[in-house]
């Protein structure tokens, strides 16, 4: 009991000496609210279990303590029971069946993937978020601005995130609004969230990416309608223009980036950065993949080989500093082995490549 | 960003080893340095000083006697243990800090080796190695075994483990260690985003102490099937000896996948392919998938044991068999095989449709069903007996709580939707510490405590081992519930500074945790020498719990061939039997004993595995192609070793049973 009792205290001490906002347990948005609701389902479902088992651990080691007064119902012929190996089957298995339905349900609901439109909550909005060592950007489509460290959206309107990385892996988690969604290099994941109401929500990453990653953070501001397009508009009137170059600028490893604008954004971008081609006589993904299945370009392609480069470009040291790597020059080694395969294969290799020719 | 790698140089002697690499600018590094080279010192001095090198040479590093290996893999584990934790006090002590604009004292630089260090050392050197050393002791005694079935291959695990620790710890003065988190993603962990030797580290290390591994699970199943005394059944064996069964084809089966794992991530590494790259076709996603299919199963073969110390335990010190023996056996048998289809939970945010989720999501909550049973088969062994609360029993009801309570946050884990709130926060830290501290750290304990007689003839100090309860226990949920708390609030792992300072009491209340932990830890090294020093107040018999299994037949210590006899065994809780049957063992009539040999062919390999995975990280070619020639060229001149056992002769069993009897 007092080792409860300690622990009890312990849980209210910490409650008590701050104000903190369990994001979590009271969150801003239906999303969260659905996961939260989820959350105390499974405790309370569970908890019909977990708590007969606590008070028996501590129940039991002290009711038959070997020193007790009247041992005559020591019985040690008892281990085995049909009845107990039932309930002690049984009952879990229930549980498991409920907490499994519930599961099911919720987690089809609750697909990040899918769109929230069932709320009727107003139109959605576009948001292309892009985790950059080590910062965010975030663009918004239709109204070609993007901002860096500073997410704004009109509460009450579904958000329909668009996501994806420059180099390593993060993940987009706004606590207060619901679950998060990895964003990761080649590849476009999508999360769907809503604010309920107003207010100025912490958003980070939650999946170490580097040194710069504890200062991944951005605020979300989740304002009325009006608030949103005047900030939309304020975007607008102010700031540089987010092209390739300028990405390309901003990609590059800072830590503890300060808020920054962008009055424009240029077509296909995100898209561009999907596909690791924002940089010029860059192969895009999507066109890789045709070559890949089309064969892919065999010995003749060799000399190409920058052109798919992607994490060379972008080395770091381990303190964030970028490491300038010289191109790969596959060209020269190429033009060797063209002008002598036996030196680099051996001469059965050129007697195939000659029989080949010929 | 003020300070910079070094930069990448390459000498054909040196490899990519320069001065610039030894951190001697970092006072933290430097001091524990002059630490441990003093103690070093100090143990070598006090070695040459009392002759020790020659018997620590032939009855320690060359020994193949299990019994001997199984207390040489504790010895590391603790050593290790004082690492990982000191690890973990500085990352407590960090985040007490380093809260709204404070920086803390570790830069990230630091700080996220730091973490990384923690988790690698403390799973793979701290818990394989505790539960490792605990099967090699007890389990062959168990089965009525004098060794195991491959002793040599059991001396060389051991000692690729070493060389796998001793790598970790030489990134510490030598260079740097990995800042990737313990299951090292890429593309982080790919040859970009992590220049310079840290992340060679993980990987050499890992690989050679993986090897470690692999061989000792084999040689365990190995010993399970084929060495059982005769008569013993399956269905006879000790409930431990059958989890160490099931940890061993875990250990088997999920094992070679970590290593092929790992050997792609070094040939990216190494060799410029591009498996887990961003570019040319590479897919970090591959790699988190494979990962987590060694991973998951990870967790069952360092938890799986444990529950087998505390079915010992529970049966033993309540005076009754484990109640539902059979459920015991099949309910961990079901755990072994779902532990192979649940790994996606540990990335459902990584976009899967909604339906793989679910899948994945509810494996996960059926494992939660074997393990319920298992608890309720302990509470009820407990039930209508007569429990002796000694100190192996607090570890067991401390961890009937804990991971009980561990088990619950699991199951919350496990349902996607909430996992999309909670995955990566501090709710995950508190949850698996909850569950490894909880269960394999308290079971840890409790085995020390309950074999400790066996394994040297005197029990350890009450007094000083319930000390050691109370404050790992009252510590732990110091430590950890406030990490639940944040975790609700959303806050994420790994961070080292944090821009809400609402944060900071939690954090301390943590720190404050992690104090009591460390008093922990000092009085279970206080528990240790004051037992040493009164060892001969605190003699003990051969069989000073009462207890049911075959390993307490024989002398504490036992003798280095456990059973003078080969033994028939009846039937379940052999040696319980045997008592009710009065049974003593012969006094005449020995028989030569033949037991294998001792031989430096393990320790010799393992060095040169040391030295060939330090020359790998640090790129110099010539010593890693003499050491990997040394390793193949001394493990082939090992086949011709025919000097491989010897026989015990029979005036030496008699005396030392003699000499056991006496005591």
């Amino acid at each position: 009991m007092l080792r409860l009792r300690t622990l009890l205290l312990a849980l209210a001490g910490a409650f008590a000496l701050s104000g903190c906002q369990y994001h979590v347990l009271s969150p801003q948005g239906w999303v969260g609210d659905q996961q939260r609701n989820l959350l105390i389902i499974s405790t309370l479902l569970m908890l019909i279990v977990i708590i007969p088992v606590l008070i028996m651990a501590v129940y039991f080691p002290l009711k038959y303590r070997a020193d007790r007064e009247d041992t005559s119902d020591y019985d040690p012929t008892f281990e085995h029971s049909n009845k107990i190996e039932v309930a002690i089957w049984g009952v879990p298995i229930l549980i498991i069946i409920a907490l499994g339905w519930f599961t099911y349900d919720y987690t089809h609901k609750l697909d990040p993937y899918r769109p929230l439109d069932h709320l009727e909550a107003g139109a959605p909005i576009e948001v292309e978020a892009v985790s950059l060592d080590w910062k965010w950007l975030f663009i918004y489509p239709e109204y070609g601005v993007a901002s860096v460290n500073e997410l704004a959206i009109p509460a009450g309107r579904p958000v329909n995130f668009s996501l994806t990385s420059s180099t390593v892996m993060n993940t987009l988690s706004i606590p207060a609004l619901g679950g998060m969604v990895y964003s990761m290099t080649g590849m476009e994941t999508k999360l769907h969230l809503i604010a309920d109401e107003t207010g100025t929500f912490p958003g980070r990453s939650a999946h170490y990416s580097g040194p710069g990653f504890s200062h991944m953070t951005f605020d979300t501001l989740a304002m009325s309608d009006e608030d949103f397009n005047a900030w939309i508009e304020e975007r607008k009137t102010d700031g540089a223009a987010l092209d390739r170059a300028s990405y390309l600028e901003l990609e590059k490893p800072t830590i503890d980036e300060p808020v920054r604008y962008y009055a424009s954004v240029e077509d296909g971008l995100f898209d561009r950065i999907v596909e690791m081609c924002v940089e010029e006589g860059k192969v895009c993904m999507g066109q890789m993949m045709m070559q890949d299945e089309m064969g892919g370009g065999g010995l003749a392609g060799i000399p190409n080989a920058a052109a798919y480069s992607y994490d060379r470009a972008r080395t770091i040291d381990g303190f964030g500093n970028l490491i300038d790597l010289p191109e790969i020059e596959v060209k020269a080694l190429h033009e060797a082995f063209w002008n002598d395969p036996a030196a680099i294969c051996g001469p059965d290799f050129a007697v195939t490549e000659d029989t080949k020719n010929g | 960003m003020a300070n910079a790698q070094p930069a990448e140089t390459f000498s054909p002697i040196f490899g990519r080893l320069t001065l610039d690499w030894i951190p001697y600018h970092e006072p933290i590094l430097v001091a524990t340095f002059a630490g441990v080279a003093l103690g070093g010192l100090v143990v070598l001095a006090l070695m040459t000083y009392f002759k020790l090198w020659g018997p620590l040479w032939r009855d320690w590093v060359t020994s193949v006697d299990h019994k001997k290996i199984g207390i040489m893999y504790m010895i590391l584990g603790f050593i290790m243990m004082i690492r990982g934790f000191a690890d973990a006090l500085m990352m407590r002590a960090q985040q007490a800090m380093a809260a709204g604009e404070a920086a803390g004292y570790l830069p990230p630089h630091h700080f996220d080796q730091v973490f990384t260090a923690h988790g690698v050392i403390m799973i793979f050197f701290v818990a394989m190695a505790f539960v490792t050393g605990i099967m090699n002791y007890v389990m062959p005694m168990q089965i009525g075994a004098r060794d195991v079935a491959f002793p040599f291959l059991n001396n060389f695990s051991f000692w690729m483990t070493v060389a796998g620790a001793l790598l970790v710890n030489i990134s510490l003065f030598v260079g740097e260690f990995a800042r990737v988190g313990w299951l090292a993603f890429p593309p982080l962990s790919g040859a970009n985003y992590s220049t310079g030797p840290g992340m060679d580290y993980y990987l050499w290390a890992l690989q050679i102490a993986g090897i470690g591994t692999t061989l000792s699970g084999i040689n365990l199943i190995a010993t399970i099937l084929k060495m059982r005394a005769p008569g013993m059944k399956l269905m006879d064996m000790p409930i431990f000896t059958w989890t160490a069964l099931i940890t061993n084809v875990l250990i088997v089966v999920a094992f070679p996948v970590l290593t092929a794992t790992l050997a792609l991530l070094t040939l990216d590494r190494y060799a410029d392919f591009h498996f887990f790259t961003n570019d040319f076709g590479g897919n970090a996603m591959m790699y988190i998938n494979l990962i987590w299919i060694w991973g998951h199963p990870e967790v069952y073969i360092l938890i799986i044991p444990c529950f087998g110390v505390f079915s010992e335990i529970v049966s033993t010190f309540s005076g009754k068999p484990i109640f539902g023996y059979k459920t015991m056996v099949w309910a961990t048998a079901c755990i072994m095989v779902l532990s192979f289809v649940v790994w996606l939970h540990h990335f459902f945010t990584m976009g899967s449709g909604a339906s793989v989720n679910t899948f994945f999501g509810i494996t996960t909550m059926i494992i939660a069903v074997p393990t319920g049973v298992k608890i309720f088969n302990w509470l009820f062994t407990m039930y209508k007996g007569r429990v002796r609360l000694e100190v192996p029993m607090y570890w067991t009801i401390g961890f009937l709580i804990t991971f009980t309570i561990g088990g619950m946050t699991g199951v919350l884990l496990a349902v996607p939707p909430v996992d999309f709130q909670l995955h990566n926060t501090l709710f995950l830290i508190a949850h698996f510490h909850n569950v490894i501290i909880g269960g394999v750290v308290f079971a840890v304990y409790a085995a020390v405590s309950y074999w400790w007689p066996k394994a040297f003839g005197f029990k350890l100090n009450d007094k000083w081992g319930k000390r050691t309860f109370w404050f790992w226990f009252v510590g732990f949920y110091f430590a950890f519930m406030p990490l639940y708390a944040l975790g609700l609030m959303g806050v994420t792992r790994r961070m080292n500074a944090y821009p809400d300072a609402a944060w900071q009491p939690y954090f301390i209340v943590a720190a404050f945790g992690a104090v009591l932990i460390l008093l922990g830890i000092i009085s279970t090294f206080v528990n240790f020498y004051v037992s040493i020093r009164d060892r001969n107040e605190n003699r003990v018999g051969n069989d000073p719990w009462d207890a049911r299994t075959l390993e307490w037949a024989t002398q504490s210590p036992p003798a280095p061939y456990n059973f003078p006899f080969d033994l028939q065994i009846t039937g379940r809780e052999a040696f319980w039997t045997m008592k009710k049957q009065g049974f003593t063992w012969p006094k005449e009539n020995y028989k030569p004993i033949h037991m294998p040999k001792g031989t430096a062919t393990g320790v010799m390999i393992s060095a040169l595995a040391l030295a060939f995975g330090f020359a790998m990280v640090w790129y110099i070619w010539w010593l890693a192609i003499l050491a990997f020639v040394g390793m193949l060229g001394l493990g082939i001149a090992h086949t011709f070793n025919y000097k491989r056992d010897y026989y015990i002769p029979v005036d030496e069993v008699a005396a030392t049973e003699a000499k056991g009897a006496a005591a």
